[in-house]
C-alpha cells in the first residue's frame, strides 16, 4: 500500500532537512522525498497536510503504566492509545508495578501487549528485587526480554553499594541507570520547600534532598565509567552538578518534564492536588535554570513522567493524596508552547530531546526521514491554538492541572509499524 | 457591615475590617456571657457540624460551647486522621454531611489545605479550627482579643511569638492577624524550629530570648510539644528551657511585658513555675474570651 503525506515541512537534523517537501511512504518504509510524478500519485493515498510539520517519531522515555497493578489507572493498551493522542512513536515504562518489572515474565507480558501497537513500548527494569534497594534484579534476564534500562523510580537507589554493583553489571550491555534522585532521609514532604511552603503551611521537601543523590550518582558514574541517566531533574543546583561533569567527561546525562519548565510551587496556593508531584513544583529561578539546561544541553531530552491516578486518589487531602500527574497528552503542546514559541529551542532541538536523544540513552535505533527507512514519524500542527480537555484524553486518568489551558502547536498524527493515526482512527497503512 | 468573606479559612488576606469587626461582634458577645441568661438566639434553626478528624478537646468545647450559646443546633463528628486506604474517603465523609444539610462546618485536620478542599466540595460556611501546621485563625484572634482587651490597642505594639514557629498553626495565623492589625512582629526560636523564608511574610528572626523580652510589648509563647521536640529539632527540654524558656530572671528586663501562653503550660520547658505563678502579666487560655470569639465569627458568617 502506497500513502502521500502532501505540504509538510520535514524537520530532521540527522540528514540535515528543514524544508516542504511531500512524502511517499510503501509499505511502511519511506520511497521518496520530494516532487512526486503523477505515476507516484496514481495509486497512493493522499493525505493533505498543508503548513503541518513532520519529525522523526517522538519519544518518551519516562511514562507509568500501571499495568500490571492498577489496570483501573492505565493500561498498557490505554497508555499506548495516549501516546499516539500526545504525538509519541515510542514510550519507555517505569518499573513500579505491582508486582515491579524485575522479572522477564512481567517484561515479555508488556512487549506482548504491545506487539500489534503502533506505539513501541520499551519497559525498564528495576534494578533492585521489588524496588527494595537490597538485592539486584535478575538485570541480565530482563536485558534479554527486552529492557533497556534500569530504575528503582519513586526513589533512589537505596544504597551506594547496591548502586555501585548495578553500575558495574550493566556495563555488559551498555545501559544507563535512570535516578530518581532524593535522598531518603530528607524526603517526605508534600512540597518543595520554601516561601511558598511556609506560607501554605505543607511539610516541606529541601531541594538539596535532590542534589545530594545527584551528586552521589554523578560520582559513582565516575568511579565505575558506567552510565546515570538523572530522570526528572527540578532544581537549579542539581543542572549546575550535571552540567560541570558532562565539562568533566563523565557519562551522565539528564531529562526534564514539562512541568518543571513551565509551572512552580506557587501554583500550590489552591491546595490543589493535581500540583503534587515528586519532585516537586520549584521556584521561577529553578524554572528558568531548567530552560537554561535544555538550551546549552545539560539537560539531554524531556519525558513527562506520565503518572496516571484515579479521581479518588487524588481528590484527597493534599498531604495524603499521591504524587504524580498525566503528562503524554500535553507534552508535545507545552513543548511547543513554552519552549519553541517563545524563542527558547528550535525545531531541530526539539527533534534532540524528544526523538534522538531518549533513543540513544537507552540504544534504540533512531529513525530518520530518509529514503529506505521505516516510516517512524511525528506529524504536528505548529500554530493550532488549542485548549487542554482533560476529558477528551485517551488515557483512563484525567490527573492533569493543565486541563482548560490554552497550547500553541498540537500533534496531528503519528506513523510507525506500518500504521498511522490520524483523525483519532489507527489505520493500516 | 458585612464579613467580606463567607468562609474563614485563615487571617491570611482577611482585611483589617474584618478582624475589628469580629473582635467588637466579639466584646458584644462578651457582656452576654456575663449575664444570668447567656443564651441568644441568633442562629436557631441553623445546624453547624463540628468535623474533627484530629482531635482537639479544647477546640471543639468552646465552638460547641459558641454554638450552644448562639442556639443552633450542633452534631459532633469525630473521625480519626488518614483516610488512605481503608474505608470512606474524606469526600465521601463530607458528601454524607452534606445530605444531612447543614449551614456551617467547622473543621479541624492534620492536612494543611483541607478547609480549602472543603470549599470546592461543599455549599456550607467553613471555619478552619487548625489545618495542619499552617492556620487557626480562631485561636490567633482570640490572642488578638486578649491583648486588645489588655493594651487597648494592637496597632503599633511590638509582638514577639517564641518557640516552635515550624510545627505550629497558631504561628503564621497570628503573624497574618498581627500584622493587618498594624502590629511589629518577630520571630524567636532555635533556628531548626523557624521554617525557611519566614522573613518573606514580612517578620524578623532572631534566636536571642532576652532580646525578645527586653525589645517586646508582647511575647505570644507557644507550646512545647513533648513528644515531638526532644532530639529532633532541639537536643533536650533541659536545654530548650536553658536557652529559650522564660525565668523570673528574664523577666526582670522588662516588668510590663505581656506574656500569651494557650495553655496548657509545660511548666520548666516554656516557662518556670515561678512564671507560671508568679505576678507577671500573663495570659493563659482564656476560656470565656475563646468562647465570645467564635460566637462573633459563627454570628457574622450565619447571618452573612
Ligand atoms: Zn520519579
Amino acid at each position: 500500500m502506497q500513502i502521500i503525506l502532501k505540504g509538510l515541512k520535514l524537520i530532521d537534523p540527522q540528514v540535515g532537512l528543514n524544508d516542504k517537501n511531500d512524502l511517499l511512504i510503501e509499505d511502511g518504509v519511506i520511497r521518496k522525498i520530494g516532487e512526486l510524478t503523477k505515476e507516484d500519485q496514481s495509486n497512493a493515498e493522499i493525505f493533505e497536510f498543508d503548513g503541518m510539520s513532520c519529525v522523526p517519531g517522538l519519544f518518551d522515555m519516562h511514562v507509568h503504566l500501571r499495568e500490571p497493578g492498577r489496570e483501573d489507572e492505565e493500561t498498557v493498551l490505554s497508555g499506548s492509545n495516549s501516546a499516539a493522542a500526545g504525538g509519541f512513536t515510542g514510550i519507555a515504562c517505569m518499573p513500579n508495578t505491582n508486582p515491579a518489572i524485575d522479572s522477564a515474565e512481567v517484561v515479555q507480558s508488556i512487549i506482548e501487549k504491545s506487539r500489534r501497537h503502533l506505539v513501541d513500548v520499551y519497559p525498564i527494569g528495576a534494578v533492585t528485587l521489588g524496588r527494595k534497594g537490597e538485592s539486584l534484579a535478575p538485570i541480565a534476564e530482563l536485558h534479554e526480554a527486552g529492557a533497556v534500562g534500569y530504575s528503582d523510580d519513586g526513589t533512589a537507589v537505596k544504597t551506594a553499594s547496591i548502586l555501585r554493583s548495578a553500575l558495574e553489571y550493566v556495563k555488559m550491555f551498555n545501559s544507563p541507570i535512570i535516578e530518581h534522585c532524593e535522598d531518603e532521609s530528607l524526603a517526605g514532604g508534600a512540597m518543595n520547600e520554601g516561601e511558598v511552603s511556609t506560607s501554605l503551611g505543607l511539610p516541606p521537601i529541601a531541594s538539596v534532598a535532590e542534589d545530594l543523590i545527584v551528586m552521589r550518582d554523578i560520582m559513582m558514574a565516575e568511579y565505575t565509567g558506567s552510565k546515570v541517566h538523572i530522570a526528572h531533574i527540578s532544581s537549579k543546583n542539581a543542572v549546575q552538578l550535571v552540567r560541570d561533569a558532562k565539562a568533566r567527561g563523565i557519562n551522565v546525562t539528564a531529562e526534564v518534564t514539562p512541568h518543571h519548565f513551565t509551572l512552580t510551587d506557587e501554583s500550590i496556593k489552591s491546595y490543589d492536588t493535581n500540583y503534587k508531584m515528586n519532585p516537586p513544583l520549584r521556584t521561577q529561578e529553578d524554572v528558568d535554570a531548567m530552560i537554561e539546561g535544555l538550551q546549552d544541553g545539560t539537560i539531554d531530552c524531556i519525558a513527562s513522567d506520565h503518572a496516571p491516578h484515579s479521581i479518588e486518589e487524588k481528590e484527597m487531602e493534599f498531604i495524603y493524596a499521591p504524587n504524580g500527574i498525566l503528562g503524554l497528552e500535553t507534552q508535545f503542546g507545552l513543548v511547543l508552547s513554552e519552549l519553541v514559541h517563545k524563542g527558547h529551542l528550535n525545531y531541530e532541538q526539539v527533534v534532540e530531546k524528544l526523538a534522538i536523544n531518549p533513543r540513544k540513552i537507552l540504544n534504540i535505533a533512531v529513525p530518520k526521514i530518509a529514503v529506505g527507512e521505516k516510516a517512524n514519524l511525528t506529524i504536528f500542527d505548529p500554530e493550532l491554538i488549542w485548549t487542554v480537555d482533560i476529558k477528551k484524553f485517551k488515557s483512563k486518568s484525567k490527573n492533569s492541572p493543565f486541563d482548560k489551558r490554552l497550547l500553541t502547536g498540537k500533534p496531528v498524527s503519528v506513523i510507525n509499524k506500518s500504521k498511522m493515526y490520524f483523525e483519532d482512527k489507527f489505520i493500516e497503512i | 457591615m458585612p464579613l467580606s468573606s463567607r468562609h474563614l479559612l485563615g487571617l491570611h488576606g482577611v482585611p483589617k475590617e474584618d478582624i475589628q469587626l469580629i473582635l467588637d461582634t466579639a466584646t458584644t458577645f462578651r457582656e452576654v456571657l456575663d449575664r444570668p441568661i447567656k443564651k441568644v438566639p441568633t442562629l436557631q434553626g441553623k445546624t453547624i457540624v463540628n468535623l474533627f478528624f484530629e482531635s482537639s478537646t479544647r477546640t471543639r468545647i468552646s465552638f460547641e460551647l459558641a454554638q450552644k450559646r448562639l442556639s443552633a443546633d450542633t452534631i459532633n463528628f469525630a473521625k480519626s486522621g488518614s483516610s488512605t486506604g481503608k474505608g470512606e474517603t474524606f469526600k465521601d465523609t463530607v458528601k454524607n454531611i452534606e445530605a444531612m444539610k447543614v449551614d456551617m462546618i467547622v473543621v479541624r485536620h492534620e492536612s494543611a489545605g483541607v478547609p480549602q478542599f472543603l470549599t470546592r466540595i461543599s455549599d456550607a460556611n467553613i471555619i478552619n479550627a487548625g489545618d495542619g501546621r499552617h492556620e487557626h485563625p480562631t485561636q490567633a484572634l482570640l490572642d488578638l482579643y486578649s491583648i486588645r482587651e489588655k493594651l487597648k490597642k494592637i496597632d503599633g505594639l511590638k509582638v514577639c511569638i517564641v518557640g516552635d514557629i515550624g510545627h505550629s498553626r497558631v504561628a503564621l495565623s497570628n503573624i497574618y492577624g498581627l500584622l493587618t492589625m498594624g502590629a511589629k512582629v518577630s520571630v524567636c526560636g532555635p533556628p531548626t524550629m523557624i521554617p525557611r523564608s519566614i522573613e518573606s511574610l514580612g517578620v524578623e528572626v532572631h534566636h536571642d530570648i532576652d532580646r525578645a523580652i527586653r525589645e517586646n510589648d508582647v511575647l505570644n509563647v507557644l507550646r512545647i510539644q513533648l513528644e515531638r521536640e526532644a532530639g529532633s529539632s532541639i537536643p533536650t527540654l533541659r536545654e530548650y528551657h536553658k536557652y529559650f524558656g522564660i525565668t523570673r530572671e528574664r523577666l526582670q528586663q522588662n516588668e510590663d511585658i505581656l506574656i500569651l501562653h494557650p495553655g496548657p503550660i509545660n511548666r520548666g520547658v516554656e516557662l518556670s513555675s515561678e512564671v507560671a505563678d508568679g505576678p507577671f502579666q500573663i495570659i493563659l487560655n482564656q476560656v470565656t474570651n475563646g468562647v465570645a470569639v467564635r460566637m462573633a465569627v459563627l454570628y457574622l458568617l450565619g447571618t452573612l
